[in-house]
């Protein structure tokens, strides 16, 4: 890992060129073309949404010489988060962003101790067949999510759906004692909370199924690497002082791991708020937009309502909730750095 | 040291039969639990029943064909749309987007490694912070303005939003801050010597760049190239948003076609035959690539 580590010092450049243009002009050629893609498609958008975002902007302005959009003020902002959102039933700016968060950290948590465990079990010594496991568990990572949602939403179908016909779960029926009732359970639309008192639909643990499936092979490779680059040494001696394999595994594998794994753990955390695919095709929100997260619910804004201002006024939220998450987590990662 | 401890120790580390059989039927039931949606799709696929209602879980089922297949290489959706047209649209936006990602990003993170010059730090977090904007946030003025570049002549009518090239530009600008990230960290790792002496022989800086930088950065531009086909290749968002003309609509939003469109009965065979055609080709070289993309990813993420 040490080898990889970059200083501020690789990046500087050699004194001034001796011929030609200056550097410095050189360097701003080599920039222009990306920074004026950029400049014209996401930049200038996003200035556009700004305004946008105090305006009723709808489908009748879109036309070629449509008048401006009506300035509304902060209405758009207001609206939003005080429940003000009439046209979508059931919208609740909090409940959804309160869900988005617990979705996120529910599913790291998930990965991140999933992950460790099957890498460190992948990393016993003298375990058979280890290049076997290792190339069938990398397949959920190279599967595009896109097709991975898709195909669980089916598998999730009440009727027709793997889950609910397969043989293995009639098989753990038999063992548990389950009814054929229970072959019917419906993933994604049954309303009441299967665990009474826990306010979470059963789309949500559909969806949690399918997340955990998909993310924590990466969590693995991850621990797998910084594992490999865990002197044996350290277990040897600890072995000799006496202390058993769980002791070796909290004060010695995890502590060592930290530095890796908490940079996975962010990454992972920005990646699950925003998962869109999983959501929006899995449960589509539902039950009763109890799954729906910030990034649906802004696609949904302009896909099917048409309120490109109010889409462009949740838009700016989710960027402001985004750079909170984002800096909180940084400075996580760093705080972190500095302690190990 | 290590000679130092007894065979007895050594052997506390090494699995002995009991756990190496506990492992290995723990280790068999998670490999399972990883394929069994894979093999569920692959499995349907080849169902020549096209089955609006699987009734049991076969894993090759009784005369198991590749008509599904067929059928979708014939007319994948209800829009009159081929599949080779819907292979070529996408095939064109990802190559696109990678190429046009993978140019672009490779100068500009060239200049952010190689040289100083004014505002050159706040550039970089300008680029940086976009990272973190996911594109339906923005979807709303990307519409809006997409759909204002318009050229209507006769009968020549044009709309930049509903096009193809369009969706292509605003995945590419979206795609460039990770590329430029991504190759600027790599860049970042080789040293300056080879540049620096070829320098000294008098090469411009464009000659070192082309001679001696793209050469070594081959392995960063072969995984930002692929990650920005894998974005145009299965990109949804923007394509079921901004496309309107069935000549113009992707695999992709062919595929949610398929699943979304007959809800309660899904062409299962249709469907799954579909799904693999989607992932087959993009997974193949993401499997080919991983070690490098993965690794690419870890160090970038360590390195904050």
């Amino acid at each position: 890992m040490a080898s990889f580590a970059i200083t501020e010092a690789a990046t500087s450049a050699p004194a001034g060129s001796r011929r030609g243009a200056p550097r410095w002009l050189t360097a701003y050629l080599y920039i222009l073309p990306a920074t004026l893609i950029m400049a014209a498609i996401t930049y200038w958008p996003i200035l556009f949404q700004v305004y946008m975002s105090f305006t009723d902007y709808g489908l009748r302005n879109l036309r070629f010489d449509a008048p401006a959009a009506n300035f509304v003020g902060l209405e758009n902002f207001i609206s939003l988060i005080t429940n003000g959102v009439t046209v979508i039933p059931n919208f609740s700016f909090w409940g959804m962003l309160a869900f988005n968060l617990f979705w996120t950290f529910s599913n790291v948590i998930f990965h991140v101790t999933i992950g460790i465990l099957i890498a460190v079990i992948l990393n016993t010594p003298g375990l058979r067949f280890r290049g076997f496991y290792r190339a069938i568990f990398i397949l959920p990572i190279v599967v595009p999510t896109l097709v991975v949602a898709t195909v669980w939403r089916n598998m999730f179908d009440t009727d027709y759906g793997a889950i609910n016909q397969g043989q293995g779960l009639a098989a753990l029926g038999g063992i548990f004692g389950v009814t054929p009732d229970h072959f019917h359970i419906r993933w994604i639309d049954q309303i009441d909370p299967p665990i009474p008192g826990i306010p979470l639909p059963l789309s949500y643990f559909a969806l949690l199924i399918t997340n955990i499936w998909l993310g924590w092979p990466f969590m693995t490779i991850v621990a797998t690497g910084a594992l490999q680059s865990i002197s044996r040494e350290y277990y040897e001696a600890a072995s000799i002082d006496g202390a058993s394999g769980p002791q070796q595994f909290f004060h010695i594998t995890l502590p060592l791991l930290r530095p890796a794994m908490i940079p996975a753990a962010m990454y992972g955390l920005i990646v699950t708020f925003n998962l869109f695919n999983l959501i929006y095709m899995v449960s589509g929100g539902g039950p009763l937009r109890q799954t729906e997260i910030l990034v649906t619910t802004a696609f949904r804004l302009v896909n099917e309502q048409r309120l490109y201002g109010l889409a462009a006024a949740f838009g700016i939220y989710t960027m402001i909730i985004l750079l909170v998450l984002t800096l909180l987590t940084n400075r996580i990662t760093k705080a972190t750095e500095s302690y190990v | 040291m290590t000679l130092a401890v007894p065979r007895r120790r050594r052997a506390f580390f090494r699995a002995g039969w009991g756990k190496q059989l506990m492992l290995q039927a723990l280790l068999i039931f998670i490999s399972f639990t990883v394929l069994f949606p894979l093999v569920w799709v692959v499995s349907m696929s080849l169902d020549p029943r096209n089955i609006s209602r699987p009734t049991e879980l076969t894993l090759i089922p009784p005369g198991a064909s590749l008509q599904a297949y067929q059928d979708v290489i014939e007319r994948p959706t209800s829009n009159p749309v081929s599949l080779a047209q819907l292979a070529f649209n996408s095939f064109g936006l990802a190559a696109g987007v990678s190429l046009g990602s993978l140019g672009l990003g490779v100068l500009a993170a060239y200049a952010f490694s190689r040289f100083h010059f004014p505002a050159r730090r706040a550039l970089m977090i300008a680029i940086v912070a976009v990272l973190m904007v996911p594109s339906v946030a923005a979807l709303a003025p990307l519409f809006v303005f997409l759909n204002k570049i318009q050229i209507n002549s006769g009968d020549f009518s044009f709309n930049l939003r509903n096009s193809l090239l369009g969706v292509g530009l605003a995945l590419t600008s979206g795609a460039l801050p990770f590329a430029i990230w991504n190759l600027k960290g790599y860049i970042d790792t080789i040293p300056k010597e080879l540049e620096e002496a070829a320098s000294l022989d008098g090469a411009s800086p464009t000659q070192t760049f082309f001679r001696i930088m793209l050469p070594l950065a081959t392995p960063a531009l072969a995984v930002t190239a692929f990650l920005g086909f894998l974005t145009g290749w299965t990109e949804f968002v923007m394509s079921w948003q901004f496309l309107t003309n069935p000549e113009n609509f992707t695999l992709a939003m062919a595929l949610w076609n398929i699943t979304g469109q007959y809800a309660g009965n899904t062409p299962w065979s249709k469907f799954s035959a579909m799904a693999i055609i989607v992932a087959l080709p993009v997974s193949v070289v993401y499997l080919s690539l991983q070690k490098y993309i993965v690794g690419g990813l870890t160090i970038g993420g360590v390195k904050g």
